[in-house]
């Protein structure tokens, strides 16, 4: 079976948008909670920064929407999130191709906390926001994960010919 | 006019979208916050959602499946035995409950107040899901068309686990008395105390705010739902205390307790419809949506 390369392109993008919507959603141990990265974030700037000509804003708010819709979540919170994620990182694009990696990393954790800060003031409008400082851990293992994942994403992204 | 995948981006622009969509969310929210008529919406995408879930909870079902292959006859053995003395015990409290509950009734009759039924449940698997970082619900395997409806108390046997907060057509999520915006009216078992239990957002604790130096709480206390508010129906049992901490500089105590649910490792929770409400509320809620429908769906 072969697939002709813009397939195989879109089938590699949506595929690791998918593990990582199940891998936000996965159960885990009750005392891990607070260190789960936000994998669609995470992978969601990838994308935004190595190929922003075929995922930008509206893939952020197609994976917001599907974020909202898994977790029970006030619908259009992550949707509106993950769009200006989206739209920050593919801005910034050309600059983090640029960075060490390191220097990515931090920049990805602060464009993570960002995210988290919106979706903070969000659900204390909406309703009780959490109050413990663990949730800011996730940004930070975030930006811990950002090398390895951008490896492995790299390798996906060769593989699948995505330019 | 939005494509997501794979096409070159022409305009609109990226700040364009950004707008568009950010004003769409935004509509989103407040509709979703302020009206129910998105319901419909989240109860179809949940069904889209529901292969994720399934996707997502695989691994802990497989973990789960093999713990129970490798169980060994011995472990099942002495499990059926422990089972066996305990539902005798059950049983024989049980013998007694039937005479009790009568007489209570028949008491409350010669008081003249209302006599209590005892409550219908519903037996509902937990989805083994994660749900939105810090907040503290559950999705369940159960949804409108087994007539769970929001508001509905979820206890599972040892106490108050939550209430449903929003009902899809196969699943419902309830929110759990641990959340930082979830409050429980409830009674000191010892004294009839009256107070409210707060979720905290962590794991295990719940705290009673507002209670005086002066009120007469300990550490042990046992509370009980009390019935007021008519969500959760009296006496289910909700926390125990565990601390309490008397600031002078406070003017309310500073009390703690912990959830007498096993909120984080029940598998299976119960459904309750209150007893004495539920049949009355059944039968005033349906001639009302069955007649004026098309009314109704234009007014919401």
């Amino acid at each position: 079976m072969t697939l002709s390369p813009q397939t195989k392109a879109r089938l590699a993008l949506v595929s690791t948008f998918l593990v990582a919507i199940v891998l936000s959603i996965m159960p885990g141990p009750t005392w891990a909670e607070p260190f789960r990265p936000d994998w669609v974030g995470l992978v969601l700037v990838y994308w935004c920064i190595a190929a922003p000509g075929r995922v930008g804003v509206g893939t952020g708010f197609v994976l917001g929407l599907a974020m909202d819709v898994l977790y029970g979540a006030l619908l259009g919170s992550n949707a509106l999130v993950k769009s200006l994620l989206a739209f920050l990182a593919n801005r910034m694009h050309l600059r983090m191709r640029m960075f060490p990696r390191w220097q990515q990393a931090v920049a990805v954790m602060l464009l993570l906390a960002l995210d988290q800060l919106l979706v903070l003031w969000i659900r204390g409008a909406a309703g009780r926001a959490p109050e413990t400082l663990f949730y800011w851990t996730p940004s930070v293992v975030g930006m811990v994960i950002w090398p390895w994942l951008f490896v492995i994403l790299r390798d996906v992204r060769r593989r699948a010919k995505i330019a | 006019m939005i494509h997501v995948f794979g096409r070159p981006l022409r305009p609109p622009s990226q700040l364009t979208r950004l707008i568009l969509l950010g004003v769409l969310a935004a509509a989103l929210m407040v509709l979703d916050h302020r009206s129910n008529q998105l319901a419909k919406i989240r109860s179809a995408l949940s069904l889209l959602a529901a292969p994720i879930h399934f996707l997502a909870a695989l691994p802990a079902r497989a973990g789960g499946s093999m713990t129970e292959f490798f169980t060994t006859r011995d472990a099942l053995r002495s499990d059926n035995d422990r089972l066996q003395a305990e539902r005798e015990i059950l049983m024989a409290r049980l013998q007694q409950q039937a005479a009790l509950e009568a007489e209570n009734n028949r008491l409350r009759e010669m008081l003249g107040s209302a006599t209590r039924v005892s409550d219908r449940a519903l037996a509902a698997e937990l989805i083994e899901v994660t749900s939105e970082p810090f907040t503290r619900q559950i999705l369940i395997a159960r949804g409108s068309r087994d007539a769970v409806s929001v508001g509905q108390p979820v206890i599972d046997a040892y106490g108050v686990m939550g209430q449903i907060t929003r009902v899809m057509l196969a699943t419902s999520q309830a929110t759990l008395i641990t959340d930082a915006g979830h409050a429980v009216p409830v009674l000191v078992n010892r004294n009839g105390l009256r107070a409210l239990v707060f979720g905290t957002g962590a794991q295990d604790t719940v705290r009673v705010p507002y209670l005086t130096a002066l009120s007469d709480i300990k550490e042990g206390d046992l509370l009980v739902t009390s019935g007021m508010g008519g969500t959760f129906p009296p006496g289910y049992p909700v926390a125990s205390v565990t601390k309490i901490v008397n600031d002078p500089n406070e003017s309310f105590l500073e009390i703690t307790a912990k959830p007498t649910a096993h909120i984080n490792h029940s598998k299976q929770v119960l459904l309750i419809w209150p007893g004495a409400k539920a049949p009355k509320a059944e039968a005033s809620a349906k001639p009302e949506r069955a007649a004026p429908r098309a009314r109704a769906g234009a007014a919401r």
